[in-house]
């Protein structure tokens, strides 16, 4: 680290190899975001499917829960919950937590959804399972 | 935003630009902050998300980016100001690489943080650049920050020549930067995103662990080669520590996890939240820890404090840290047991079933969890305690 090697080299390095990485960087998100519309289902989206991702945000699922393996590791991944239990099992279990929760364990609290709300939760979740996200998660049970 | 303050005027050579300013943020950031939190605390979230607007303009409900639109709007306004006020006491003052690099650090983290207004309705899209304000603040300018503090401190307590440790800076952000940046691909495995991130990110973040040794070597290094006997020995410490933890937290346990076929398994898992907490702990809450340790005592007009102080304060460092690798191990062995129960083995079992399971490790990681808190009531405590003081240089 001594000799020849001074601190301005040093410095255009650091500037240069900053500008060509996220260049690089910017480069790969642009050819990724050619690619999306292929994989992220885009054209079906919904006017209720986005009310199910708001229903999603507002109401913090993502507090306790994970999406695609995203979010707080308290709760279960609902990216494939679709698969593990199907439309009307997902709206009975929301609709059927008790408000008290459930001694001993964690337990989701009652919402208190609307039909139109619960149908709206299930088609994000839908939505969110058709997505083709290279086939995690690597079993059904999340 | 202390340590900031306390280092671009010293670096400068000249007066905060406008003190004024920088107590009127200080002000508006600390009630606007317990705010948001009584607002947490006091409606249910839907509730809040309503009450705050959040209909004109849809950022809620996303890890990490949970504030109240009027918060974030409020983190804008008040980074903004402190950048201004930051950057213009640099241009006034001595324009020193340390201080070049934190205010890159600074600004970048108000460049990225505005990608948390960005929420489209397409969910890939929204995690796509969600992850531009969280991962490249952690692994992109925080670690600028944190380079800067560390660099300072070890200038001033080692007494090592500006020109080694500046060069030692440079080469460590980087490194940082070239690794860290196409090192965001490792978030982009199982998001909807096309499978070459697969690649692009591993191989990036696999080298992102050399930053963070380079920076364990760096505060070793400098501290044998020191040319003088700083009186304040706990600071030395932390900023040792600081190197060893954040290579351990975010280069160890980071790499653990971060290759795609080993990422399939354990994303999403408690590996996550071992690697989260030790990461963070090391690399970011040591570096403050280490910044207040080292300018307190100059503040109150010593150069460090007492003896008695001082070995209280390392008896929060060894309980603190300490702790810390245990939580990190009892997360870890959480984890290992919960991908084979939920993923790996021929009978897979439910998400519930699993965590009843693996609750005793839970149990030993509250327990760590408590001996942290003890470690830092005692470094609270030190600050309070008396004794012979070194007389400020």
């Amino acid at each position: 680290m001594s000799g020849a090697f001074t601190k301005s080299m040093a410095r255009n390095i650091f500037y240069g190899g900053t500008v060509f990485f996220f260049l690089l960087f910017l480069a790969l998100s642009f050819d990724t975001h050619s690619q999306l519309p292929k994989r992220d289902m885009r054209q079906n989206i919904t006017p209720q499917i986005a009310e199910g991702k708001k229903l999603w945000e507002v109401n913090n699922c993502i507090g306790c829960h994970t999406l695609m393996g995203e979010g707080a590791y308290f709760a279960p991944e609902l990216g494939n919950v679709i698969v593990r239990y199907g439309d009307e099992g997902v709206k009975a279990f929301i609709q059927s937590r008790p408000k008290e929760g459930i001694p001993g364990r964690r337990s989701m609290p009652q919402f208190n959804f609307t039909d139109e709300q619960l149908n709206a939760i299930v088609a994000f979740l839908k939505h969110v399972n058709s997505i083709n996200d290279a086939n995690w998660p690597p079993n059904d049970q999340g | 935003m202390g340590g900031a303050y306390y280092m671009i005027p010293e670096e400068s050579e000249t007066e905060l630009f406008s003190p004024k300013l920088a107590l009127a943020l200080f002000w508006i950031f600390l009630v606007a902050g317990a705010l948001t939190i009584v607002g947490y605390l006091a409606v249910p979230y839907a509730t809040l998300a309503e009450l705050t607007g959040n209909s004109i303009l849809e950022t809620m409900g996303r890890e990490f980016l949970e504030q109240p639109l009027p918060t974030k709007l409020g983190i804008v306004v008040v980074a903004l100001g402190f950048l201004f006020n930051l950057t213009m006491t640099m241009l006034k003052g001595k324009k020193t690489a340390i201080s070049m690099v934190l205010l890159i650090g600074l600004w970048g983290l108000a460049v990225f943080f505005l990608f948390s207004f960005y929420n489209p309705v397409n969910v890939v899209l929204d995690k796509f650049f969600w992850w531009w304000t969280v991962h490249l603040w952690v692994e992109g300018v925080w670690e600028l920050i944190l380079g800067s503090f560390l660099a300072f401190v070890l200038i001033k307590t080692t007494g090592v020549d500006r020109e080694v440790i500046e060069k030692w800076l440079y080469v460590i952000v980087t490194l940082t930067l070239i690794t860290g940046i196409i090192g965001t691909g490792h978030h982009y495995f199982w998001i909807g995103t096309p499978e070459y991130w697969q690649w692009w990110g591993s191989i990036f973040s696999a080298l992102e662990p050399i930053p963070f040794f380079a920076m364990t070597v760096f505060a070793f290094n400098m501290v044998n080669r020191r040319r003088r006997e700083h009186p304040n020995k706990a600071a030395v410490l932390w900023a040792l520590g600081c190197g060893v933890m954040a290579f351990l937290g975010a280069g160890v346990w980071g790499f653990l996890h971060t290759l795609a076929p080993v990422n399939y398994y354990t994303h999403g898992s408690q590996i996550t939240a071992a690697h989260g907490h030790m990461a963070f702990y090391g690399a970011y809450a040591m570096v403050n820890l280490m910044m207040i340790s080292y300018a307190m005592p100059i503040l109150r007009g010593r150069a460090a404090n007492s003896n008695k102080s001082q070995v209280l304060e390392m008896w929060a460092f060894w309980l603190m840290t300490v702790a810390m690798v245990f939580i990190t191990l009892f997360l870890t062995a959480a984890g290992i047991l919960q991908v084979w129960l939920q993923r790996v083995s021929d009978a897979p079992l439910p998400f519930m079933v699993v965590q009843d399971k693996i609750s005793l490790f839970y149990w030993m990681r509250e327990w760590a969890g408590v001996v942290f808190l003890i470690g830092l009531i005692l470094y609270i405590a030190s600050f309070f305690v008396g004794g012979k003081e070194e007389k400020a240089a």
